[in-house]
């Protein structure tokens, strides 16, 4: 092995930079991924929403990112499911009781449980959306419009079928839930990369764990907020 | 006396390593207040001595929190309930009349059972002995003096230093993971120039060691340090984290 | 026998030097062929092992704790003396020589202590190298702060935690030697008899404490580094495991036992609370250079502290000895503790005790630099008697601390028993008949680091390289014994508990040989130890099995070797009819009651030596020879 594989599989501390990188990484692709996801509020029958779909799906440079978007979560849930693992290994027998909840958060308690419920979301959310999009698990009608500089363009609309699906109790419930479970995971993990990536600092910990409310609080409210919307008050 | 108590204890007996253990009951008459934890299991012992009931082992030598000995998990907190203290520092005042008090042995792969509640830490010294000192022979002729540490520097250093190696943060982990016992030291030399020539070896060996005993990975759940006797930080931690990418970017150890 | 110290001859400040010159070299080639077993890993094991690995040697070494990290050393608070002279007071070797004597009350030898002090500056250098992380002025140099015995700021601290940090200094180096196949560490692993061949040491036999197995370990030479015996007096401020076994158990090889009464009690330790207590805990003697020490001047004044005026109170160490103050020696402060209290005018619930009062430094020096000088002794004390020193003085009593006594060495740290070595506590060497704070530190690194790497090779290039017969019949025939003995204390199946033994025998010693002993009660003493004796050996009750980590058994080797030893410290304290440092015989006081020396009779150090189970020991004199100092009244005021 290569000092470099040696490092990200087989030391404590190498493994745990990968959670960092990738889960810091994820991060800003949810702050990305939500300002998309307010065009679906525009009063627009679904226009910028369904040009910002195809603006995403076909800018080359937006299509690498989300194939390392894509790299990051298989190696953030690879690593964190080994990094799970190895740890129960560390204790096979558990304590007859035990009172952890005084010492540490629920949150990094529960990260892998966690991780696992965004994990099963991210699965139906891409089934869902994705799938339907790129026509495999059914065909999406297509829209007409024009542009600012009055050319035409024919798009499929997205739009129509979020609104649908949004409308579905389940699906929101379930979008709502993982939302919570994606706040959580976030409250632990977010400064938790940040003392992984040893920048831990008298002066600088305290602005980290404040501006973390962003990405544990505002951005989990924000995608849960629009299909609670589009649910109650479009129809 | 005013103000004794009367306690029920479950503690884990198991006769050996192999052997398959379990929570016995004891109850403890007349416990004085002043008595510290372990001077309470030393009479429950003498009761258990005079009943024909093999006494509980447990480690414990100095009995005023600096060996590191002393090593259980009471009512689901290494060293019990309070902050900040050893078991054997723990008083009897902690505790209430008819109270029940769980008492197991840290739970580590890492840290075999021995006896009841006595566990194997030598996966410890290991992890010392991969790199946990300055290289430097009997009989340095410079003189103490002769390097000015600035104060904070020598002072965070010896907050670090004071880290009794007594497996709490293990124990207390929900990972079981050694990293604060590691970073006590990796950060304690490392805030100082004499540690500074093998700083980046020194990192990777104990981190290499860690793995090899068999310790979980830090999630960052901090119980370590709470749990901590000594109170050791989280920023050693993090110290030890840059000491380590430091070593591994720049160190030309290519395997 | 004739006790040959040999100390060299020549002027006081050449002697090492000249004798470092003198002493036989171990050709480095050949050093991998030596074996070294070093019993104990405290400072003194610790550094020994470490350095005579550095030099090559192959070493053993054992502890009985599951990590050398916890020797006892680990619990030393309050510091580390040196002769640095950096805070430019006027201290010099000389001056801390001339401290240790006087504080010793000229008991000890002057080319030990001299020569102590002259490595003490290289263990400061040694310490600091290692990464020992010492406190330190603004500046970025070393701290110092003053101890009791002497008016020059020299002692060393890392907070009040210096022997901890001392000893991972020590166990850091010999973990590297671990590391690098020159030590082979045994832990959990009790020495319980020495092997000799030819009348010399050539082994130990041990048991592992976690399998039961006794084995046999073959060495060149020994050194016997296992710490002090207080816990012969049940309640102390050692460690629990704390123990004579290995020394004694040499001694009845042929290792004279020297000064076997001169026991230090200290001052300043949180006072008993009940009949559970199992250990005293100390409070550094560094907090007396903050703190002062007083009664009320009434008998029986139950007031609280804060409600006695100023001038209700006797500051009884101020009164009386002006110069020195809170600060005189322990032997001082602990009789003085002991006479306000015998007078009742003890405090608390018991009235044995005394106030050590923070309230005037606070006002002085603000509750912040109290906290960060005595921060941790604070919280010590708060948890253990669950009051606030910051607002209520605490409450202080004399405990058993340290035993000055230990087996008889050589300037060499050589017993009677050629290729046995004696090293820190456990041997007799430098402290006379009364230790000064931070000494002992000291004194366990000097001799680990810098004297028995030197001496240790003298002897190995008298006896030659070759490898000891491990099949010798001695072997065989000393496990054999160890195994014996473990039986028979297993078979008893008696009604007391080993912990019963050690309290009563505790509580005769503390009556009769602790702070001030007489005739009469150290031959009442005499009788009740031997009777306990042998009560023990026919009613202890040892549970379990030898083939198990067995608590009671460890500890009933340990209290059967206390329950000779304590009977050898009575017949030592019967002996020295006169008072002197630690050894106060009530007989021989001066009018205003300190202690009187009588050099006449009784300026030797007493060696004594075994003749067999339940026989008198033979006493054996080494005259001490005082060419530099004067012998004057010890006087604090
Ligand atoms: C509470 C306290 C505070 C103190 N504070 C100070 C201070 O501030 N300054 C100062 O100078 N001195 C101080 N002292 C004294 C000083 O700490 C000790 O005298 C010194 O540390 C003794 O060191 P040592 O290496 O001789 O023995 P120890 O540190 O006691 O080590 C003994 C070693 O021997 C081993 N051992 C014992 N018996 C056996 C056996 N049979 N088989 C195998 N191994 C065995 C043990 O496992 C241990 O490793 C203090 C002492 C106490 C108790
Ligand atoms: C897809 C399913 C996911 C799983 C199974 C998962 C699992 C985990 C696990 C097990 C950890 C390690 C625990 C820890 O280090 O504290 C972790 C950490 C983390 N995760 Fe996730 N996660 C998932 C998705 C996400 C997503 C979508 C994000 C962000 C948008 C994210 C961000 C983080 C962060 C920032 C950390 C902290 C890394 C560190 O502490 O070093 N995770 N995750
Ligand atoms: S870091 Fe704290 S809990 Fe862990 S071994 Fe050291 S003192 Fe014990
Ligand atoms: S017995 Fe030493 S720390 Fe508790």
């Amino acid at each position: 092995m290569s000092w470099f594989t040696q490092t990200i599989f087989s030391t404590s501390v190498g493994r745990k930079v990968i959670m960092a990188l990738t889960g810091l990484f994820l991060c800003t692709f949810l702050a990305v991924h939500l300002a998309g996801n307010f065009q679906l509020l525009h009063n627009d029958g679904g226009k910028a929403f369904n040009l910002y779909t195809v603006f995403m799906t076909s800018n080359p440079l937006i299509k690498t990112i989300s194939y390392v978007n894509f790299a990051f979560i298989l190696g953030h849930v690879v690593w964190g499911a080994y990094i799970t693992y190895k740890n129960r290994q560390a204790r096979p027998t558990g304590y007859a009781y035990n009172d952890p909840g005084k010492t540490s958060s629920f949150s990094s308690r529960w990260m892998g449980v966690l991780g696992t419920m965004i994990l099963i979301f991210l699965i139906i959310h891409l089934k869902d959306f994705k799938m339907a999009y790129l026509g495999i698990t059914h065909k999406l009608d297509l829209v007409t419009y024009t542009l600012d500089n009055g050319d035409q363009v024919e798009v499929k609309n997205m739009y129509d079928e979020v609104i649908e699906e949004f409308h579905e109790p389940v699906v929101v419930g379930i979008y709502v839930l993982s939302m919570i479970a994606l706040g959580f995971h976030l409250y632990h993990g977010f400064q938790s990369a940040f003392q992984t990536l040893g920048l831990r600092h008298p002066k600088y910990t305290p602005v980290i764990k404040s501006a973390g409310f962003i990405f544990w609080g505002l951005i989990p409210l924000g995608f849960a907020i629009i299909p609670l919307i589009i649910f109650f008050c479009r129809n | 006396m005013s103000g004794h108590m009367n306690l029920t204890l479950k503690v884990w007996r198991q006769k050996d390593a192999k052997a398959a253990g379990k929570l016995e009951t004891y109850e403890a008459k007349d416990v004085s207040p002043d008595m510290s934890f372990l001077e309470m299991i030393d009479v429950v012992n003498e009761s258990l001595i005079k009943k024909g009931v093999e006494p509980i082992a447990f480690d414990h030598d100095c009995r005023e929190g600096i060996c590191g000995a002393c090593s259980m998990y009471i009512n689901g907190h290494a060293h019990g309930p309070k902050q900040g203290i050893t078991t054997c520092q723990l008083h009897m005042r902690s505790f209430k009349d008819g109270e029940t008090i769980t008492i197991e042995p840290w739970r580590a792969k890492a840290f075999p059972i021995i006896k009841d509640l006595v566990v194997d830490r030598s996966a410890f010294d290991r992890i010392i002995q991969a790199g946990g000192y300055v290289s430097v022979n009997t009989g340095v002729t410079i003189d103490a003096n002769a390097i000015a540490i600035p104060k904070e520097h020598a002072d965070n250093a010896m907050d670090a230093a004071t880290c009794i190696g007594c497996g709490a943060c293990v124990a207390a982990c929900k990972n079981a993971s050694a990293t604060l016992f590691l970073s006590a030291k990796v950060s304690q030399l490392a805030l100082l120039p004499q540690g500074h020539p093998e700083r980046a070896a020194r990192v990777e060996a104990m981190i290499d060691q860690m793995e090899l005993e068999g310790f979980g990975n830090c999630t960052n759940t901090e119980a370590c340090s709470a749990e901590c006797p000594k109170e050791i930080g989280q920023e050693h931690i993090a110290r030890m984290n840059r000491e380590f990418y430091a070593a591994k970017l720049s160190s030309s150890k290519t395997k | 026998m004739i006790l040959d110290s040999k100390i060299p001859d020549g002027p006081l400040a050449e002697k090492w030097t000249k004798h470092k010159f003198n002493l036989k070299l171990v050709n480095p080639a050949n050093k991998r062929k030596y074996n070294i077993i070093v019993v104990g890993t405290g400072l003194a094991g610790a550094s020994a092992a470490a350095s005579l690995a550095e030099l090559g040697y192959n070493v053993q070494a054992f502890c009985f704790q599951d990590s050398p990290r916890r020797a006892h050393s680990i619990a030393a608070q309050g510091g580390i003396n040196a002769a640095k002279n950096y805070p430019n007071d006027g201290d010099s070797v000389y001056r801390l020589f001339y401290d240790t004597v006087k504080g010793g009350d000229y008991r000890a030898r002057e080319g030990n202590v001299h020569r102590l002090a002259e490595v003490s500056v290289n263990i400061i250098d040694q310490c600091v190298a290692q990464g020992v992380p010492f406190a330190r002025e603004y500046g970025g140099l070393l701290d110092n702060r003053s101890f009791g015995g002497s008016q020059v700021s020299r002692t060393f601290y890392a907070r009040g935690q210096t022997g901890q940090q001392l000893l991972l200094g020590a166990y850091s180096a010999l973990s590297r030697q671990i590391h690098a196949g020159k030590v082979k560490m045994h832990t959990r692993e009790e020495m319980l008899d020495l092997v000799m061949i030819d009348g010399q040491a050539k082994g130990i036999v041990t048991r592992n404490l976690e399998t039961g197995a006794i084995d046999t370990h073959a060495a060149h030479a020994v050194l016997l580094c296992t710490g002090g015996y207080g816990n012969v007096f049940f309640l102390s401020t050692n460690a629990q495991g704390s123990n004579v076994t290995a020394a004694w158990r040499a001694h009845k090889h042929g290792a004279l036992f020297a000064n076997p009464c001169f026991t230090q009690i200290h001052p300043t330790c949180i006072p008993v609370s009940g009949d559970h207590q199992s250990k005293l805990t100390l409070m550094s003697e560094s907090l007396r250079n903050d703190g002062r020490v007083w009664v009320p001047k009434a008998k029986g004044d139950k007031r609280k502290a804060s409600e006695i005026p100023e001038d209700e109170r006797d500051y009884f160490l101020e009164r009386k000895y002006p110069s020195f103050g809170n600060l005189v020696p322990r032997d001082v402060a602990s009789r003085n503790a002991k006479e306000q209290c015998d007078l009742g005018k003890g405090v608390g619930t018991s009235g044995l005790a005394v106030y050590l009062d923070f309230a005037e430094s606070i006002s002085r020096l603000g509750e912040d630099t109290v906290r960060a000088r005595y921060g941790n002794l604070f919280d010590m004390y708060a948890q253990i008697t669950g009051e606030n020193p910051y607002k209520e003085p605490m409450r202080i009593y004399p405990a058993v601390h340290y035993t000055m006594g230990g087996l008889w060495v050589d300037y060499n740290l050589m017993t009677t028993i050629p290729g046995l070595y004696a090293l820190g506590e456990a041997n007799f060497s430098d402290h006379g008949a009364n230790r000064l704070g931070a000494s002992a530190l000291m004194q366990g690194l000097a001799d680990g680091y810098f004297v028995v790497p030197y001496t240790v090779g003298d002897y190995l290039a008298t006896i030659g390289p070759k490898a000891i017969d491990a099949k010798h019949p001695a072997f065989a025939e000393a496990k054999a014994k160890v195994e014996a003995q473990t039986k028979k204390l297993l078979a008893i199946k008696g009604t007391k508990t080993v912990a019963e033994y050690h309290r009563e025998l505790g509580h005769i010693m503390w009556e009769y040989c602790g702070m001030a002993r007489n005739d009469a009660g150290l031959r009442k003493a005499q009788v009740l130890i031997q009777e306990l004796r042998a009560d023990f050996w026919k009613n202890v009750n040892v549970t379990g099995t030898n083939e198990e980590l067995n608590q009671q058994l460890e500890r009933a080797g340990r209290v059967a070797d206390f329950l000779e030893l304590g009977e050898l410290m009575v017949v030592d304290a019967l002996n020295r009819s006169e008072s002197c440092g630690g050894h106060f015989r009530e007989e021989s006081q001066t009018e205003e009651g300190e202690a009187l020396r009588n050099d006449n009779d009784f300026c030797y150090v007493a060696a004594w030596e075994y003749t067999g189970d339940n026989q008198p020991e033979v006493l054996h004199k080494e005259v001490l020879k005082f060419e530099s100092v004067k012998l004057t009244q010890r006087s604090y005021k």
